[in-house]
């Protein structure tokens, strides 16, 4: 076993992948410095920084995938889609349909997503709720060095698009590069488990699909994704104290969305807490009740997620974003 | 009408110091996220600002501090703004990529291009309800390469809209050398847009209030826009704490960070040929080495000390004027710096 920062096991696990399969090739803004390591490895052909134009290599990626090559585009962050949503919306998400299952666009969209270092709601989405919205479209949110590794790998050997959403806060170079600069005067709330951790010596792919309950609990079940994962651990933990027993399934893949694995854990305990970075109305919070009311399980059901446009600043969106204090007044208010 | 040198050299080292003190702010930890300021970029701000009268818009980008402090936001609204005040010019919900005044008509974005649409859509609203108002809009050359903004262009050319496209021209795009990232050139991709282009030293203020003088007037008269191409350097690169600066600036410290995996990746058995490695080599080392070529060194390249020259003559005069606003900018700071109630 080695031990591994979360973006450094992205990297690692992306250039096993390009030593093995050739059609693999990296582009995106500044990519030549961002992934500098994998550049003098593999070349310039394959390691390309782009214009400012996302949705021309974007939609590119996209045709290139049709093509024959497996592109990893990176966006900046997850908010800028908003600038090349078509090629995701109309194109890649469409193609295999459209085509009657003939073709295929296996291209990997890589990008930094999430809150909690003080860049204002333009900077800090998740989005990964109204990106699983579309049919054709895989969203992958991992939550430690190990799953984001295995992830990109499963990412990299599917036939069709996938969105890689790597959160700044677990990302070491992120985090330094949008967030302290270096500096030594600025601390935010990293989940230390989710920043740095163990991964296997060579990556395999973690299946595509596939929640992992990192705790079990007898009275609520906490689903969540991504950093909340790691506040829910953190709530359970605290809730342990006043003896309620939480139990947190991370679904680490939002689409295709494990309903076997969220259906057995809140039948057992009868009450689903759901912790979700991304917006409150319309999306993944929503979706994981309508999970449990098709399979007629009886539960009572909570959620904390972000509400609103998230705040520039730090103590106002400290409130916004979900955190271990709203997490657990949710949980105490549940099992009354 | 020439420009009054005076009250440009003011206001450019008002926004200088004002962002000085940002940095250092910054610096503190007193702002937790990204920062990007302006320092280097006055030049070409004051030369346009100067020119805005009640009723022009502003489309500003990620760093348009300098320009609403040059167009008359209260400052100590904008630095406490900043700090994430409830007070603020947004009340802590903006910060420095999301500054707004209504009041002012200005309005910024941290998305690259966005400025185009819209200071186009600002000025449709002035073409259609305030005759003889302008829109500007300020973007840096990395965002030429975004389809909205050359989009935008010719959309304002075909309505004949009042917009002054401004480009603030530093050469980089975030790390990447913008001429690398860019085909043809930007004054023809403007013409050819059917968009009048015009060049200038955005390190010479007055040639900029010249040129943007030029060109407002004319929108003003309903003769459509200009594109203003403005060359700049920006003192602190992309953003405070940028990387490829900190490797210039403190190489050994930040030197190891870098050369260790990059070595590693480098002799690792599976990978491309010896020849594409080193040509990937070339790239990082190439991007560093423009970097320290850097025309930050060169004082020439900055618009407050070229347009200082000018006013020497008249130490007196120059003396009083940079002691009041130093005194100006501590006030601000002393009434902006102040417990944030939590």
């Amino acid at each position: 076993m080695r031990t591994m920062f979360f973006t450094q096991a992205v990297d690692d696990a992306l250039a096993q992948a390009m030593a093995d399969d050739p059609r693999i090739i990296v582009m995106g803004e500044d990519i030549p410095l961002l992934r500098r390591n994998l550049l003098v490895r593999f070349g310039p052909e394959r390691v390309r920084g782009t214009p400012i134009s996302e949705s021309a290599f974007l939609g590119a990626g996209v045709a290139a995938a049709m093509a024959g090559l497996r592109p990893v585009v990176e966006m900046y962050m997850v908010d800028f889609l908003g600038v090349c949503m078509d090629a995701l919306l109309n194109h890649a998400a469409k193609v295999e349909a459209f085509s009657d299952g003939k073709w295929t666009a296996p291209v990997v969209v890589r990008a930094p997503c999430g809150g909690g270092y003080g860049d204002g709601g333009q900077h800090e989405q998740s989005l990964w709720g109204w990106l699983a919205h579309i049919p054709g479209l895989t969203v992958l949110v991992p939550s430690t060095p190990a799953d984001a590794g295995g992830l990109m790998l499963a990412a990299l050997q599917y036939d069709g698009p996938v969105i890689f959403l790597e959160h700044k806060l677990l990302s070491e170079t992120w985090l330094e590069f949008l967030g302290s600069g270096a500096r030594r005067t600025v601390q935010y709330d990293v989940p230390a488990e989710g920043a740095q951790g163990a991964v296997p010596q060579n990556w395999k792919p973690v299946p595509i699909g596939k929640a992992v309950l990192r705790r079990t609990g007898d009275d609520v079940t906490i689903v969540s994704v991504g950093v909340g994962a790691h506040r829910a651990l953190k709530a359970a933990q605290a809730l342990e104290t006043e003896g309620i027993s939480a139990g947190v399934l991370d679904l680490r893949t939002v689409t295709p969305l494990d309903k076997t694995a969220v259906r057995e854990a809140v039948a057992q305990t009868g009450h689903l807490l759901v912790v979700d970075e991304d917006y409150e109305g319309f999306g993944l919070s929503g979706e994981l009740s309508a999970v449990v009311l098709e399979a007629g399980i009886s539960c009572k059901y909570a959620r904390v997620c972000t509400q609103t446009t998230i705040p520039y600043a730090r103590h106002l969106e400290d409130k916004v974003l979900p955190n271990r204090e709203r997490i657990c007044n949710s949980v105490r208010q549940l099992i009354q | 009408m020439p420009p009054d040198k005076w009250s440009l050299y003011a206001l450019m080292l008002k926004s200088r110091l004002f962002e000085e003190a940002i940095a250092q702010l910054w610096h503190n930890g007193l702002i937790s996220g990204e920062m990007h300021l302006g320092t280097g970029e006055e030049g070409i701000i004051a030369g346009v600002v100067a020119q805005l009268r009640e009723g022009d818009a502003m489309a500003l980008d990620h760093r348009g501090s300098a320009a609403l402090l040059m167009r008359g936001v209260d400052p100590v609204l904008i630095l406490r703004e900043l700090l994430g005040h409830p007070d603020g010019l947004c009340g802590g919900m903006g910060g420095h990529m999301h500054l707004f005044s209504k009041e002012h008509l200005a309005a910024s974005s941290g998305i690259v291009g966005a400025e185009g649409p819209t200071a186009v859509g600002f000025a449709l609203a002035s073409q259609y309800s305030r005759a003889g108002a302008v829109a500007v809009a300020f973007f840096g050359e990395g965002a030429m390469n975004q389809g909205m903004l050359m989009e935008s262009m010719n959309l304002a050319s075909v309505w004949n809209l009042p917009v002054l496209f401004v480009c603030k021209d530093d050469s980089w795009s975030i790390t990447t050398q913008s001429g690398k990232a860019t085909g043809g050139d930007l004054y023809d991709r403007a013409r050819g847009l059917g968009v009048p282009a015009v060049e200038v030293d955005g390190c010479d203020v007055s040639a900029v209030w010249e040129a943007s003088h030029s060109a407002i007037e004319s929108a003003r008269s309903g003769q459509g826009p200009t594109f203003l191409h403005a060359s700049c350097v920006h003192f602190e690169g992309h953003f405070l704490g940028f990387q490829l600066l900190r490797i210039v600036r403190d190489p050994l410290r930040e030197m190891p960070k870098v050369a260790g995996p990059l070595t590693q990746s480098l002799l690792w058995t599976s990978g491309t040929s010896v020849r594409k490695r080193l040509k990937g080599v070339k790239t990082v080392i190439g991007t560093v080495l423009s970097t320290m070529r850097d025309p930050r060194k060169d004082l020439t390249n900055d618009p407050i000390r070229r347009a200082r020259a000018d006013l020497q003559s008249e130490s007196e005069r120059l003396q009083e004027l940079e002691d009041n606003i130093e005194n100006e900018i501590n006030n601000i700071l002393a009434s902006a710096v102040v417990e944030k109630p939590s």
